[in-house]
């Protein structure tokens, strides 16, 4: 009778929830990482709904096709999406190198993580490389936080015979909303440029080794994911819609 | 007893190898999924759309439909949700959930605002 009841006392404590360890089977590092994210996630949909209420609430918006034409330094026409187009395939890939920097740390390959490291670290220069030149662009054609272009060049992002009050309202709030999310988001892909300096000269510096685990590496690299992640949206609402 | 739940708790620990896991080819097969998406919206805005082969008004939904296939791609496989517990899954995606409800008021308020602006600018 006894031995009954030991028995289905331990077959209690064999669930997950029962205590005595994880349930999730995540250590506590990563799974506070992962809630950053989510809290990260709304900041950035509400950043990205308002810009879509804003939008919707205007009877005209500039058209992406034609503020964005242009590769700066090299086409000034005609080219919409080539550029932004390349910034995605930049931080897709360096999304790539990232993820392959992981797989290594799960083999304990030292020199694999920091070869992939480094690529992403690249990966991240070369996108903030190019944001700084599309916001220089966009700068010069007249676009700030607060400022619009005059009414000649205003008059090129809109079909003919849009009243130009309707241009400039629209256009001050899109200059405003893009400055902002894209400010958001490259500030974002900044820190994570920083932290993967940072976990680069830890893994140089044998610190995980030492550790026997890479852990560091992936939680730095679902940060950066998210990066992407955020990007993918940016790039939908503001290039292609 | 109290060294058999030890070790029970070193070896669910010890052997993360039983979880699946992303290996290269795998990686490799997500990356190309991701490009050929990217280069399916790539294909409806460059040439789709300026020839009109394509009804306007879907459009918008397929580029969204799409930005979210990449979306799951991304936080499945790269972020390894998907091989994480799924009460852990369900706690990062459920509350994800309520970003619907702030779509839904603000696009409701963003049509009464222009019906706003088209009474008192007219």
């Amino acid at each position: 009778m006894s031995t009954v009841a030991t028995q289905q006392i331990d077959e209690i404590k064999s669930t997950p929830w029962s205590g005595g360890h994880s349930p999730f089977e995540a250590e506590y590092g990563k799974i506070m990482m992962w809630f950053f994210l989510l809290s990260d996630a709304f900041t950035f949909s509400s950043l990205l709904i308002s810009y879509g209420a804003l939008r919707f609430s205007s009877a005209v918006w500039p058209a992406p096709s034609l503020v964005f034409q242009s590769f700066p330094g090299l086409i000034e026409k005609d080219a919409p999406l080539v550029f932004v187009g390349l910034m995605t395939l930049i931080l897709i890939l360096s999304s790539v190198t990232m993820v392959l920097a992981v797989e290594a740390g799960h083999r304990n390959a030292k020199k694999e993580v920091v070869n992939w490291m480094l690529l992403t670290i690249v990966g991240g220069l070369m996108f903030l490389g190019c944001q700084a030149l599309e916001w220089t662009h966009l700068h010069g054609e007249g676009f700030w936080w607060g400022h619009i272009p005059n009414k000649e060049t205003l008059q090129e992002f809109f079909k003919q015979g849009v009243p130009l009050l309707q241009q400039q309202h629209s256009s001050q709030q899109f200059a405003n909303l893009f400055f902002t999310i894209t400010g958001f988001h490259g500030f974002h892909v900044f820190s994570g440029v920083i932290i993967n300096i940072i976990i680069t000269i830890n893994v140089l510096a044998g610190t995980y080794q030492r550790r026997g685990s890479y852990l560091m590496v992936e939680k730095i690299g679902l940060y950066w994911h998210f990066v992407d992640l955020v990007w993918v949206f940016v790039f939908t609402f503001f290039y292609l819609v | 007893m109290s060294s058999e739940t030890t070790n029970v708790h070193t070896d669910e620990v010890g052997h993360p190898a039983e979880h699946e896991t992303m290996t290269k080819k795998k990686i490799v097969n997500v990356f190309f999924i991701l490009l050929g998406i990217t280069a399916l919206e790539f294909f409806v805005a460059l040439v789709l759309v300026p020839r009109h082969l394509i009804w306007q008004p879907i459009v918008n939904p397929f580029y969204i439909l799409l930005t979210l296939l990449k979306a799951f791609f991304i936080v499945a496989y790269f972020m390894h949700l998907k091989f994480e517990k799924i009460g852990f899954a369900m706690a990062i995606i459920l509350p994800i959930l309520f970003i619907i409800g702030l779509i839904l008021v603000l696009t409701n308020e963003s049509h009464y605002w222009i019906d706003l602006r088209k009474t008192l600018l007219g």
